[in-house]
């Protein structure tokens, strides 16, 4: 068979892999209520009390329900495979690691993409209004694709119980919200803060989701645009390559 | 490649640390044979079988499936694999776990439905087909990954303990299933523990213990080649101690079976004398007498205790 005619195999397989992911693991009630009433009590405990316009809250809303919607279930899924014993058959089947990881990566993706709408409506009923629609939706799909490689990264350490995945993902993720300019913009941040800020994939997002809906933004959206880009392309060959390494372990 | 080959194993070995698990191991399946592995637990078998089905690699060696190498992606699309230690997915139906596998492998649509149907009736579970995996028994979990490594049609078929631990009713309906297909033209390469299922079901089997492959042969001439391993069974009308039975002239071991007795030996008819004598001396009733070849057990037993005196 030619390349072509094997990647487009692998594809399909993908697809499959994807399927499986969403009908087991993604599409369940509590999923995907905790999907989003978690980062929205996380953003309510910030926001009550202090005069916060929906302009200011939506962009940020939005960064935290893409992020840990996109991340929340992909930690755990190779393990809980691994752990449930359904993972050597996967392995057994003509499918390569990497497509398997793949499936794994665009079930994320999808979940994050469907709940993302949820405060995308919640803003547009409090008024707020999006100038740049077509950017605005290119960096959500952008975003969710990085963080849901960035969710199946954290489950490489060869590990087959599911709660070391998900505290390896929860000792990323919490500083990463903190340091993302999600409840406090970047421009108000002092230099070294700004620094730290620069580390995490979701200070683009926000960035470019600012700029969407609150018209401002610290960076150009080229900027942001080209560094989310690079974190989704190192995150999503850094998953592929460590999970052909350690996913042979978990048997 | 010579045609008739189905799987070619040469010199493979893995390690896991500084322990060799498969040891420089090299046999030949034919297509269409029936091929047993048997071991004791942690033998090497299971590790040999994840090698040939691609789901680790060997660090040395190298084996493969119809020509090509092993975990290929060509290599895998040809055989159907029933793991040891595997489930199905237990929050999808047995239909629809069927239909995954079917995706995996890249069979159409209707001929994945048609041949779930046959396949999912067969083994009894087509009622069943829509329920959740998790209301399954053990049994009916087992006979529906048979049905997934069916599902793809394919030539060769590996089974890892197939059985172990069903009830008598399914664990026959996998061993009809299993000879059918053989008979079929499909290679079957089956690791087992029952020495039972391995004389009924094999051509062939290689005996593997601590990593290295100690004896290949048809179990008939594995059983004969056993020499010294016939046995007197005997039963009395009260116990008597084993050390006694061991010291009658002829018995090179003494195995106690229940009630009963097992005293191996190179030349039972003249122990058959010997006990008689014995029981007669000691003011014991016979309550049965029988002379016994070699069964595969015997031999297996033989075969791997003598190898791992030598560790």
């Amino acid at each position: 068979m030619s390349d072509m005619g094997t990647a487009l195999q692998q594809a399909r397989r993908c697809l499959a892999i994807a399927r499986k992911d969403m009908r087991i693991y993604y599409i369940k009630g509590p999923v995907i209520i905790f999907g989003v009433l978690f980062p929205v009590f996380l953003f309510l405990s910030f926001a009550i009390g202090r005069q916060l316009s929906a302009d200011f809250m939506i962009p940020g809303l939005l960064g935290m329900i893409l992020f840990f919607t996109a991340t929340s279930v992909s930690p755990v899924v190779v393990p809980w495979e691994a752990q449930a014993r359904t993972l050597e058959r996967l392995m057994s089947c003509p499918v390569k690691i990497e497509t398997i990881v793949a499936g794994d990566i665009l079930a994320s993706f999808a979940f994050g993409l469907v709940i993302s709408p949820v405060p995308i409506i919640l803003g547009l009923a409090l008024g707020v209004t999006i100038s740049g629609p077509v950017i605005f939706t290119l960096a959500v799909i952008l975003a969710a694709f990085c963080f849901a490689s960035l969710g199946t990264l954290f489950s490489v350490p060869p590990t087959n119980v599911p709660a070391t995945a998900n505290m390896i993902a929860a000792a990323i993720r919490f500083p990463v919200v903190f340091i993302s300019g999600i409840f406090i913009p970047l421009s108000e941040l002092p230099a070294w803060a700004q620094g730290v800020a620069y580390i995490s994939p979701l200070t683009y997002f926000t960035d470019i989701a600012r700029r969407c809906i609150q018209g401002q933004a610290h960076l150009p959206v080229a900027v942001d645009f080209l560094v989310l880009l690079a974190f989704t392309l190192i995150f999503f060959t850094v998953a592929m390559r460590l999970h052909g390494r350690t996913m042979p372990k978990r048997i | 490649m010579d045609n008739n080959v189905g799987i070619q194993v040469n010199n493979l070995t893995k390690y896991y640390g500084k322990v060799a698990a498969v040891d420089h191991i090299t046999f030949t399946v034919s297509k269409g044979e029936f091929f047993g592995f048997l071991g004791p637990n942690g033998a090497g078998k299971t590790t040999t079988v994840r090698i040939l089905t691609g789901v680790i690699k060997a660090d040395e060696g190298s084996a493969s499936i119809l020509g090509y190498q092993a975990g290929s992606l060509m290599a895998k699309q040809l055989i159907g694999v029933v793991p040891e230690m595997t489930n199905p997915y237990v929050d999808l139906s047995g239909w629809e776990n069927l239909k995954l596998m079917a995706d995996l492998y890249g069979i159409p649509s209707s001929v994945a439905r048609e041949r779930g149907s046959q396949l999912m009736q067969e083994v009894g579970l087509y009622p069943r087909k829509d329920s959740l995996v998790r209301t399954y028994s053990k049994g009916m979990k087992q006979r529906l990954i048979l049905c997934l490594a069916l599902i793809s049609d394919p030539d060769v078929l590996f089974l890892d303990e197939p059985t172990s631990g069903l009830d008598v009713q399914s664990a026959q309906l996998i061993k009809d299933m299993l000879q059918r297909l053989n008979s079929e033209g499909k290679t079957i390469f089956l690791t087992t523990h029952d020495m039972d299922e391995a004389n009924e079901l094999c051509n062939r089997v290689a005996v593997i213990n601590d990593g290295k492959i100690v004896a290949i042969d048809a179990p008939e001439k594995l059983r004969m080649a056993t020499s010294g391993m016939h046995s007197v069974e005997v039963s009395f009308d009260r116990m008597v101690s084993a050390e006694a039975l061991g010291n009658i002239p002829g018995v090179n071991r003494v195995r106690r079976l229940g009630d009963k007795y097992r005293l191996y030996t190179a030349d039972p008819g003249e122990l058959v004398v010997s006990v008689i004598n014995y029981s007669s001396s000691n003011g014991l009733k016979i309550i049965s007498l029988n002379t016994l070849a070699p069964s595969l057990e015997d031999a297996f037993i033989a075969l791997t205790e003598k190898t791992g005196k030598n560790v």
